[in-house]
């Protein structure tokens, strides 16, 4: 009896542990997602633009990083546009004016981002300020002392 | 007394931030990456039938008549087949909906349809996500209003939900 319902939930396992690796397309990848530009200058040019770049399905890679069919499908897109004579600048503002900060992987100064390079500045400033306050006393106690 | 109070000020900011990080922990991460393309025309793009059944889409085909909603979707996605009903329901209400197939084969497309109801007029084939990056869309399934000048109005991320229906013809009516 025990055996018969341990078998029972083995086979019905094996038939749902499968089911998420269904969630996955079987078409083959786009044409340069795996596959490099002939000229290795625009290919060089086009990969350190993908490296610039984040996955959207994969929230920390870049699309150069990822295998998600998607970062295939937009690698694709900046080799195919590089290749059409797209500069990398132009590609990237393609892309930010479809999915905003979030894709690119290159965080860029903006009224969102500004104190994620104000607040390390300020912070050595103020580090800066303490430092030579103290440092200046005790020279001059130091001084007095003499 | 001023000096022996600010010795506490570190600890304060210390149980600030452990309280903050205490707290970001019991809230749901939103990981939605919305589209930037809510009151942009939609590109131009023609795109090949996804399958015989049904002719293919191109932007065209959301100019003119009303609204529209443009359903980017797949058959490889589970998702998908829980919204099945739902699209049905906005179809019973009358209303148009276009599909982009991503990544999809012509034999899955049909499938799908025969399985989980077929409630679009028209699908398109996008098989390399060349369209639906084109309108800031990063997934399946994901669902656009489109007004009768083929502007995009409004997005749905994720499957829709029964009580998505409402929402959606709202946006429908907002967007005639």
């Amino acid at each position: 009896m025990i055996r018969a319902a341990f078998a029972a939930m083995l086979v019905l396992l094996a038939v749902l542990l499968p089911r998420p690796l269904g969630a996955q397309d079987t078409m083959p990848p786009a044409p340069y997602a795996y596959n490099q530009l002939d000229d290795p200058r625009l290919e060089a040019e086009a990969a350190a633009l993908m490296h610039t770049l984040r996955c959207l399905k994969c929230q920390s890679q870049s699309i150069a990083d990822s295998d998600a069919p998607m970062a295939g499908d937009m690698r694709h897109q900046v080799r195919s546009r590089i290749l059409a004579g797209e500069s990398p600048d132009q590609i990237r503002s393609w892309l930010i004016a479809r999915y905003g900060d979030y894709v690119s992987y290159e965080p860029e100064v903006s009224s969102t981002t500004w104190p994620l390079f104000a607040v390390p500045v300020l912070v050595i400033l103020l580090v800066a300020g303490v430092l030579l306050r103290r440092l200046g006393k005790r020279r001059s106690d130091a001084g007095e002392a003499a | 007394m001023k000096n022996r109070l600010l010795l506490w000020v570190p600890l304060a900011l210390f149980a600030f931030f452990a309280g903050l990080a205490g707290y970001m922990l019991t809230q749901e991460k939103d990981q939605f990456v919305e589209s930037t393309m809510i009151g942009q025309p939609l590109p131009d793009f023609a795109l090949e039938p996804a399958f015989e059944g049904l002719p293919g889409a191109a932007k065209a085909d959301f100019v003119g008549g009303g609204p529209r909603l443009l359903n980017v979707w797949a058959s490889w996605c589970l998702p998908c087949i829980a919204e099945a009903p739902q699209l049905e329901a906005l179809k019973a209400q009358g209303v148009e909906i276009i599909g982009i197939a991503i990544r999809d084969r012509p034999e899955d497309v049909a499938n799908f349809l025969a399985a989980h109801g077929n409630p679009y007029s028209r699908i398109g084939s996008d098989r390399i996500s060349e369209v639906q990056l084109a309108i800031g869309s990063s997934g399946v399934p994901e669902t656009f209003v489109i007004d009768a000048k083929g502007v995009i109005r409004y997005q749905h991320i994720g499957d829709i939900r029964a009580d998505d229906v409402a929402v959606l013809l709202a946006e429908l009516e907002k967007a005639k």
